[in-house]
Order: C-alpha cells, then sequence, then structure tokens
C-alpha cells in the first residue's frame, strides 16, 4: 500500500463527497445548502489542486485540469456569495442562492470526472 | 527542441512547491474556520459571529503580519488567544514556503537547468557562421583563442565546469558560449547548435577517443553537410571516423611527421609553409635543414617514435631507437637500445658521436630535456627535434634551443584553425608539392619581403556579394578586373601593396601564383597573404565602388549630386 496514493485518492474523494452534500437539496432554498459545507468543499478542492502538481503523466495533467476546474467553479460560487452577502447586502435570495448552487453543481461535474479518471488509472494499474 | 529546459524547471518549481502549499492552505483553512466560529461581541455587546469573508480578510493581512488592528469590532479574549496561535503557524507557514523557494533558487539542479536554457537561448539567436568546439583542454583552449582572434564565432561544451567557467574570464575577442556538459550526449550537441543553420562545422577534441567517435557519428547522422573534425589519436579509431565520412583526421603524431618528410625533401617549402599557418603576431620562423650525413637517435618508441621511424625509413636514413619498455610498445625492425637514452650509456650504445639527428619524443617533458642535454655535451653538433607534451613547459622546451619542436597540442589546433578558417592553404600547400624547391625558396623570400619580421597574414576571399559587394557588382555588369588591380593601393594606385595572390580558384580550376594580368570573375575564390595594413585597403576597394573606380582608372569621380552637378557644367564649358 502507498500512503502518498491514499492521502491523494482521500482528498479527490472527498472533495467529490463534499461538494455533493452541498449541491443537493432545493436549489433556491438556502437552508438546504449550508455555508461551510461551501467552506469545506473549497478548501478541500484546493488541498486536492495541489497534490496533483508536478505529476507529468498524461492522466496527471487531465487530473490537474478537471481540478483547476473545480476551482474556478468554486471560487466563482464564494466571489458570488461574498458579493451578496457583504458589497450588496442582498442576503442570500433565491436568486442568488440558485446561482451559488448550479456553480457548485459545475464544480461537482469536474469533480466527478476526477473520480472517474481515478478509478481507471487504478484498473489500468491492476492489469 | 529546447522546450523540455523550460518544462523541466516549472516542474521542478511545481513539485518542490507542493509541500509549502499545502502547510499554507491547511494553516488559512484552520485559522479561517477557528475565527467564524469563535463568537466576539459588537459595539452593543451582542453575541456576534464573524462571516467567513471577513475571517479571510483577516487571516489574509494577519498571515502577512501587516496587521490593520481589530476589524470590525474588538475581539473577545477567545479571539485574541485564537489570533495569536494562528498568527504563528502562519508565519511558520510562510517562512517554510520561501524558504523552500530561496532553496531551490540556490539548487544545482535548477542553476544548471537555467544556465543550460540561457545557452540554447543563446545560441538559437546565432545568425553568423560558428564553429562549435567540443573539448575546451590545452587544445581547445588553443584553436578557440587563435579562431577568435581571426573574428570567428564559436561555441564550446566541455565536461568539466571549472574549465567552461575559466572562458569567460580569459581575453578573448569574441563572447564564446560555453556549456558544461557531456558532449557524447545527443540533446548537448542539439542545444550547442549542432542543427542549427549558421552552424559551419564541428570539432571533437575531447580526450577520450570513444567521445570524439560519438560526436563524429551524432554530428554526420544529425547535420550530413556539416564539416567535422576529429582529434584521433590511435590508428583503429582513425579508421573508424574516416569509415563514415568524417571530413578531416588530426593525428598529431602523423602531421609532425608529415612535416618532418617536408623539411626532408623541401626546405624552402616546410619555411614558408610554417610561416603562412603560423599565429599572427609571431616572428618568422628561420629554415631548418635537416641532415642526411649520418643516422638518427629516435629516443621513445611509441605512437609518436614510430610515425617519426617511417618518415627516416622513406629517407633511406639509418635509425638508433632507444626505448625503456619494448614489451608495451613493440620491438622496432631497426636498431634497438635498451634503455631510458638520459644516461650517456644508453646513447654511446646508439653511437652517439657518429649521429646527425637526435629525436626526444618520449612522453615525459624532464626526460626528453635530459636526452637532449646530455646527447649535446657528446655530440654538440647534433639536429635536436623534441616533443613538448605539457603547456606549461614551454619556457624550458624553447630555452634548451631544439631545431624542431613538436607540440602535440599545438600541432592540432594549428591544422584545425587552418582547415576552418583558411582551407585553400592546403589545397596551395599540395600543390606547391609539384614545384621544385627553388619555386618555393624565390617565393618565401618574397614572402619576407612583403612582412618585416612577423607571420603574414592569410585570408581568402570568394568573389560575392557578401564579402565583396562592389566587386561583385562590377564583374556582375560585366566589367574587368586583374589581380593587378585588386593589388594597387586604393591611396595611391601606382603602388603596390604588400600581397601576393597564392592561389585563384575558377570553377573548380586552381591557378597557383596568378600573374598580374589574370581576370577575376564572379564566383572566384582567392587566397592572399600579406601585410595587415594591405588587408584593409584591399577591403576598401572590394567593397566601395568609387574606391574601385578610382583603382581601376585612376579617375576620381565627385560622389556627391552637387559636386557631380559642378563637373558635368565644367565639363560642359571646356566643349
Amino acid at each position: 500500500m502507498n500512503p502518498e496514493k491514499v492521502v491523494f485518492g482521500f482528498f479527490i474523494v472527498l472533495a467529490l463527497t463534499l461538494n455533493f452534500g452541498f449541491f443537493v437539496g432545493d436549489i433556491e432554498n438556502p437552508d438546504h445548502h449550508h455555508l461551510y459545507e461551501l467552506y469545506a468543499v473549497v478548501v478541500v478542492n484546493l488541498i486536492a489542486t495541489v497534490l496533483k502538481f508536478g505529476d507529468r503523466s498524461q492522466m496527471g495533467a487531465l487530473l490537474l485540469a478537471t481540478s483547476l476546474v473545480a476551482m474556478l467553479q468554486l471560487l466563482a460560487a464564494a466571489i458570488v456569495w461574498a458579493l451578496a452577502e457583504h458589497v450588496y447586502g442582498a442576503g442570500l435570495t433565491p436568486v442568488v442562492t440558485a446561482s451559488i448552487v448550479s456553480l457548485s453543481g459545475g464544480a461537482m461535474l469536474a469533480n466527478v470526472i476526477s473520480v472517474i479518471l481515478l478509478i481507471i488509472e487504478t484498473v489500468m494499474l491492476r492489469r | 527542441m529546447n522546450r523540455s529546459g523550460l518544462e523541466n524547471i516549472a516542474f521542478l518549481i511545481v513539485r518542490r512547491m507542493r509541500q509549502p502549499l499545502l502547510t499554507l492552505i491547511a494553516v488559512y483553512a484552520v485559522s479561517i474556520l477557528g475565527l467564524s466560529l469563535i463568537p466576539g461581541r459588537d459595539a452593543d455587546g451582542n453575541v456576534w459571529h464573524m462571516s467567513l469573508f471577513h475571517a479571510f480578510y483577516f487571516v489574509s493581512y494577519m498571515a502577512t503580519t501587516i496587521g490593520f488592528g481589530e476589524i470590525p469590532y474588538a475581539f473577545s479574549d477567545a479571539q485574541r488567544m485564537w489570533v495569536s496561535l494562528s498568527l504563528y503557524a502562519s508565519v511558520i507557514a510562510w517562512i517554510y514556503a520561501f524558504g523552500t523557494i530561496l532553496a531551490l533558487v540556490q539548487d544545482r539542479t535548477f542553476q544548471d537547468a537555467l544556465a543550460e536554457n540561457r545557452f540554447a537561448r543563446r545560441i538559437r539567436k546565432m545568425r553568423e557562421p560558428f564553429h562549435l568546439i567540443c573539448g575546451y583542454g590545452e587544445t581547445g583552449t588553443a584553436l578557440v583563442k587563435s579562431l577568435t582572434d581571426r573574428g570567428q564565432h564559436v561555441v564550446v561544451i566541455d565536461i568539466d565546469e571549472e574549465r567552461t567557467n575559466v572562458i569567460q574570464l580569459q581575453d578573448l575577442r569574441d563572447f564564446v558560449p560555453a556549456l558544461n556538459g557531456d558532449a557524447g550526449v545527443t540533446q548537448h550537441l542539439r542545444e550547442a547548435g549542432l542543427q542549427h543553420r549558421s552552424c559551419a562545422g564541428i570539432v571533437a577534441l575531447t580526450n577520450d577517443n570513444e567521445a570524439n567517435l560519438k560526436i563524429a557519428i551524432t554530428s554526420k547522422l544529425l547535420n550530413p553537410g556539416l564539416k567535422v573534425i576529429c582529434r584521433a589519436d590511435s590508428q583503429d579509431v582513425e579508421e573508424n571516423m574516416a569509415s563514415f565520412g568524417t571530413d578531416h583526421i588530426v593525428d598529431p603524431f602523423e602531421t609532425f611527421g608529415n612535416h618532418l618528410a617536408v623539411a626532408f625533401q623541401a626546405p624552402c617549402l616546410y619555411l614558408l609553409q610554417s610561416w603562412l599557418t603560423g599565429v599572427i603576431g609571431s616572428a618568422l620562423s628561420e629554415p631548418v635543414y635537416p641532415p642526411r650525413d649520418g643516422h638518427w637517435i629516435v629516443c621513445g618508441y611509441g605512437r609518436f617514435g614510430k610515425a617519426v621511424c617511417r618518415r627516416l625509413a622513406a629517407e633511406k636514413i639509418r635509425v638508433y631507437v632507444i626505448e625503456a619498455h619494448p614489451e608495451q610498445t613493440g620491438q622496432p625492425e631497426s636498431d634497438f637500445v635498451h634503455g631510458r637514452g638520459t644516461e650517456a650509456v644508453t646513447l654511446q650504445e646508439a653511437a652517439i658521436e657518429g649521429a646527425a639527428g637526435l629525436v626526444a619524443g618520449t612522453d615525459n617533458d624532464a626526460n626528453n630535456l635530459s636526452i637532449v642535454m646530455t646527447a649535446r655535451e657528446l655530440n654538440p653538433d647534433l639536429f635536436v627535434v623534441i616533443r613538448q607534451n605539457e603547456h606549461d613547459n614551454e619556457d624550458i622546451i624553447t630555452a634548451v634551443g631544439a631545431d624542431m619542436i613538436m607540440h602535440p597540442s599545438a600541432i592540432i589546433a594549428n591544422k584545425i584553425r587552418v582547415l576552418l578558417a583558411t582551407p585553400m592553404l592546403y589545397e596551395f600547400a599540395s600543390l606547391a608539392l609539384y614545384e621544385a624547391d627553388s619555386w618555393s625558396c624565390e617565393l618565401a623570400s618574397r614572402v619576407s619581403g612583403l612582412v618585416r619580421d612577423q607571420v603574414p597574414h592569410i585570408r581568402e576571399w570568394t568573389i560575392d556579394a557578401q564579402q565583396t559587394p562592389a566587386l561583385h557588382a562590377h564583374c556582375s555588369a560585366g566589367g574587368e578586373f586583374s589581380v593587378g588591380d585588386l593589388l594597387r593601393d586604393p591611396w595611391q594606385r601606382y603602388e603596390r601593396l604588400p600581397a601576393i595572390v597564392l592561389l585563384v580558384r575558377r570553377d573548380g580550376d586552381p591557378v597557383l601564383l596568378p600573374d598580374l594580368e589574370t581576370e577575376l570573375g564572379v564566383g572566384d575564390r582567392l587566397l592572399i597573404c600579406g601585410s595587415g595594413v594591405a588587408f584593409t585597403r584591399i577591403t576598401w576597394t572590394v567593397s566601395h565602388a568609387h574606391t574601385l573606380e578610382y583603382v581601376r582608372t585612376g579617375v576620381d569621380r565627385p560622389q556627391a549630386w552637387f559636386w557631380r552637378y559642378l563637373k558635368g557644367r565644367q565639363e560642359d564649358q571646356k566643349k
């Protein structure tokens, strides 16, 4: 067992599960989407991205690309939240909530691809 | 082709920064989370939780120790405790990150990757023809010096870092890019411009025969049109190199053997050759006449001794060989004395008293000097040939006053310099071999008349648009121009410049010492020797249309519009 692979797989899967947890629920209802969950998703995704740095293989490049996409979506969601809550003071209206959740949904898709790639790599390694 | 170098650097940075970045993210995440969870009190004393956005803002300036104060409300003690903890944690994380970056910048691999990348970029930007020299030892140093002195561009690869570092400290006339690396590695040769379109030739001079072989074969495969010159110290390596078309293989011992043979058969030609191939600024050498009236003694029967013995045998001269280790070098066919030659007894066994010549050719300079001094005591009239192995011993070898000195590095450097800069000189020498020696003697006295006591300058000229723009334009337009016109002084056309046209080559036909009436045409290649001043003046003639006009006709035409106009009016009035 390679401890590095365990940590790597752990963070990639955790990024997906947290992302899913934030995403599920009524898309316009802020009560279904806890802010701290978004925070955790951002942090775990950041860690997953950095873990993918410095892998020269084709698979490594693809993994890094999906992570960068996820980060882009999540940071956009975080900025939308900060703008709505602090800059404009509008609070989490249904429109704002919907856009935050849909952005995180896009990030989730990227995370799903990440996990699929990880599985493919593992299967190929077994063979 | 050099992208991989840059990618390596980026890859190296990213990989090393992974750990510090993870630490930073973790510290930030925990600090922000903690700040947003710990309750504080606002100005009115109500319980207040810092929002994640504010916590991120606060941690961002706290971690970089900028510190704007407790915003937006004064902190509670619990918050302060948490901030103190995370402050130290984040500062340590930043120090760790910066430390890693600084260590990376100083890292050897990183520095090497940067240097290699810089070097490759510089080579890509080269626009003028350059020669690639592999190996910057004694020979390489001498070659680079003499090539840059003649205004040629050079790129150097050497495996030893000390040698490549020392290049920039040497007083060379041109900047010489140097790569520290194994020239046997294809990637290094590529980076140094093996496939560059301005690369004019590659010279393999490393002290490793295998490496030279590898360089030659790589060059011939990757750039078949390139001129490849190799140093070879053994017969089988030489044959191997020749088998795949290496253009020139330089064996210092055979080369010196050739010199000796020429000195025997045509002393004046030998003198002429040594003047024409001499290093600029050195004095004209004296003629040597190797004697035939007696036997020769050759000390040391290595590669050098064997080459000399072959030439002496061809001259039908009796040879005594003195060798200390005949079991290693092989037993010579001629008369043989076992010993080192440094003691009088061995020399007397080889009948030193009646000998005409002595070759001190061992691979040890001290022994060679000792042989020469002992032998001179026994027979003061000896003709002495001494082999110099180390460059540092130059002074003492010169002091012993031998008739001929054989210094392998100098011989190789000299030969390669001529091959690269003035290859026509070799053609000239081989044509001159067919002439009687009196022809060479006459030419030698003419050459010594051109230059007082220093070696003459020598240069090749092709009549084309780049090297001789004015002459090329004149000849393309159907104008006539003879060798005599070329040698007219552009300051005073009835004066003759101190220069001699040695060889003219037209459509593959060489003309040795063309007379002054010989007409020149487009595409002709000229080999000219003379004083430095003569070359400056000839450059004027062939590059400026008006100078050319004056040299040809004696009429100094006005150049500017106004003077042409005045002159035209004058001529009209005369009519």
